[in-house]
């Protein structure tokens, strides 16, 4: 049940949504209402520049860094942000369960045509549901 | 610490190992049950090490609680202890923020605390289960004063956007509804014989006892108003006195609302085993648990060095920082280990120098997101109209709950209160906010419960986890592969180097698993260096 909600949490925004009770001092076990996510650029707003920075610029904290997007060799093919968004990287969470295929395709084309970017080819829902990994979640 | 007033009475330890002793272990561990141990985290005693080698010497990289706890202990074992540390503070996520204190986060905005002199709040940890008896522990050896922080509030609110017309309901209604609706349902199944193939004849008549008392039935077993409901539920009008004293009996909520809410969700929260009362918050503030450990080991702690690169061979580490207060001069600290409580967002962007699998490990656990809004009111309102007196109101909206002071009930003048306190989605969302439309954000969804919001506000400040730049996240997230596959490594010594903090542990995000980390790894390191020629 948990883990098929996990996966509707976009689905249904109206509902309470619980997603599993591990997060120790979390808030709360339960997502409430989520902003709808139906473009890139909605995706980016929403999820990506808490860290990425609205215009795309990353930052630096102790010794680290979040990632530029302009200038960024790695958003050459649109394979590697798929990845990395599926699957997280370092400190960076996973998303394969809270977004779709189609608002990865969004959000990936998005940043690959912004941000000084212009990249012309895109990546289709498809192709991210053909990278989809085995399921990462968190522990129940 | 010696007692200066010796007891005639075993202490419950003394006691214990008696029974330990004489018989075995699984006598001790029924006997730690039953006087009320071992149901939380695994906490025994601090360790002991004695007979620390003359001169070794241990770099602890982080004053956090897991940095600071292991030099308290390792310098009292005898070792020679250094700290480092990014901030130009020590206490790591145990943070209070008060009036006059600046908040600087990644992307450059910068928020000035205003809250009125006393009141404070606590973006990081701010409420501790009884049973996380190590951070405990060491709270007590410190002097570090405790009070009761309010998790359950009959008298708070519960909000859906779905249910009962968008309109918060009582927890109190709401918790009786939902145990009387429970309890009528089974009663009337037992009643009209449709457990009979699931349930004995002796065991349906302990149930329907159960049923019936528990869910506060009438004698046809209905959840209904009355008198019997209203005394858990609350009358429409209260219990008075003189001539016009008599109660008014409250209309409990339709079933169908009550089930279909989700509400229910809020009332198992409160069950979770990390948040049974009693709960504990320090008194004043949570950095001051950070400021007691800080008493213990302040003349061993550097800060504003930032670390760089950590290396090690054969004769010992060495670890190579920016001593920020000195125009980031480049520096080296050489000791022969290292406690490194680094957060795995920042470490794993370090040039450190481990085996592959820390490395893989190291790499392996993402941080959290979360954000917490403090929000300063003219007046007391939660407790003056509405008799909320701390505990926590919950809703759907993103804000996902409004917390009550624990503290300075009946108190004139401003107050604090958590206006906001969210991980996931949410947490994404507000920390790509700028503050202002954080605190915008906040009231607005907090008026549902309280009409006072507006008028009454004075201030606020937020603080987003991810675009705090020592540890770029609020804390560890496992995933159960990454448990499986990298979670040994992370906590094994690798050769002179052992990584300490909440990330290692079972208790992630609470500060006890900061504390049993410590506690592990500098076990592991005393044993290492004891068995090293």
């Amino acid at each position: 049940m948990r883990k098929f909600l996990l996966f509707s949490i976009f689905a249904v925004p109206l509902l309470l949504v619980p997603v599993g009770p591990v997060q120790a001092d979390s808030a709360s076990s339960v997502v409430g209402q989520v902003q709808p996510l139906n473009t890139g650029e909605d995706v980016y707003r929403h999820v990506c520049q808490g860290c990425h920075m609205p215009d795309g610029k990353g930052a630096v904290g102790a010794g680290a860094q979040f990632p530029a997007f302009a200038s960024n060799a790695k958003l050459q093919g649109s394979g590697y942000p798929v990845y990395v968004i599926m699957n997280g990287y370092g400190g960076m969470p996973w998303f394969s369960g809270t977004l779709k295929d189609d608002q990865i395709a969004s959000v990936v084309n998005y940043i690959r045509t912004h941000f000084g970017n212009h990249y012309t080819d895109t990546v289709t829902p498809a192709d991210v549901a053909a990278q989809r990994p085995a399921v990462q979640q968190k522990e129940q | 610490m010696t007692n200066a007033h010796p007891r005639k009475v075993p202490t419950r330890r003394q006691l214990l190992t008696r029974i330990g002793t004489l018989a075995g272990s699984a006598a001790l561990y029924q006997a730690m049950t039953s006087l009320g141990h071992a149901q939380g985290t695994d906490f025994t005693s601090s360790p002991v090490l004695s007979g620390a080698k003359r001169g070794t010497r241990v770099l602890v990289l982080g004053a956090g609680l897991a940095g600071m706890l292991s030099a308290y202990e390792l310098r009292k074992a005898g070792y020679h202890v250094q700290v480092l540390e990014f901030q130009n503070r020590a206490g790591g996520r145990n943070i209070s923020l008060r009036g006059g204190d600046t908040v600087t986060e990644l992307g450059g905005a910068t928020q000035k605390v205003s809250f009125a002199s006393g009141n404070y709040i606590n973006p990081g940890p701010w409420r501790i289960p009884y049973h996380h008896q190590g951070l405990l522990h060491y709270c007590r050896e410190f002097g570090v004063e405790l009070e009761p922080f309010v998790e359950l509030n009959h008298n708070s609110w519960l909000h859906s956007s779905t249910a009962f017309d968008g309109k918060p309901v009582r927890y109190r209604e709401f918790s009786a509804d939902f145990h009387g609706f429970t309890a009528e349902l089974l009663g009337k199944a037992i009643d009209q014989h449709k457990l009979d193939d699931m349930v004995s004849v002796d065991e349906q008549e302990h149930v329907m006892t159960a049923m019936r008392q528990w869910g506060c039935l009438d004698s046809n077993l209905n959840w209904t108003r009355g008198i019997i409901s209203s005394e858990t539920r609350g009358y429409e009008k209260a219990l008075g006195g003189g001539i016009n004293g008599a109660p008014v009996p409250s209309e409990p909520f339709a079933r169908k609302d009550v089930m279909r809410s989700g509400l229910w969700t809020w009332l198992a929260f409160h069950e979770r085993l990390d948040m049974q009362t009693t709960m504990f918050q320090p008194v004043g503030g949570m950095d001051m648990i950070g400021k007691g450990f800080n008493r213990q080991v302040h003349d061993l702690i550097t800060l504003n060095c930032k670390v760089t690169s950590i290396h090690q061979d054969d004769r010992g580490v060495k670890v190579t920082y920016n001593d920020m207060s000195h125009g980031g001069a480049v520096r080296e600290a050489e000791a022969d280990y290292c406690v490194c409580t680094i957060p795995l967002p920042i470490l794993s962007q370090l040039d450190v120098q481990v085996s592959a699998p820390l490395r893989a490990a190291i790499m392996a656990v993402p941080y959290a997101s979360s954000v917490k809004l403090g929000l300063e009111f003219k007046r007391r309102f939660w407790e003056e109209d509405d008799q909320i007196y701390g505990g926590i109101s919950f809703t759907d909206q993103p804000i996902s709950q409004i917390s009550y002071p624990s503290h300075g009930y009946f108190s004139r003048g401003p107050a604090v209160l958590l206006g906001g306190y969210m991980f996931g989605p949410a947490a994404y969302d507000f920390a790509g906010m700028t503050p202002q439309e954080r605190i915008e954000h906040a009231l607005t969804q907090g008026e549902v419960f309280h009409k006072q919001y507006r008028k009454e506000f004075s201030n606020g400040v937020s603080f987003a986890w991810s675009r705090v730049p020592w540890t770029m996240g609020c804390c560890s997230m496992w995933s159960e592969q990454a448990r499986r596959t990298h979670y040994k490594a992370l906590c094994t010594m690798d050769n002179r180097i052992v990584l300490a903090g909440e990330h290692a542990s079972y208790v992630g995000c609470w500060q006890e698993g900061a504390i049993l980390s410590a506690l592990d790894a500098i076990t592991q390191l005393h044993s290492r260096a004891q068995g090293a020629s």
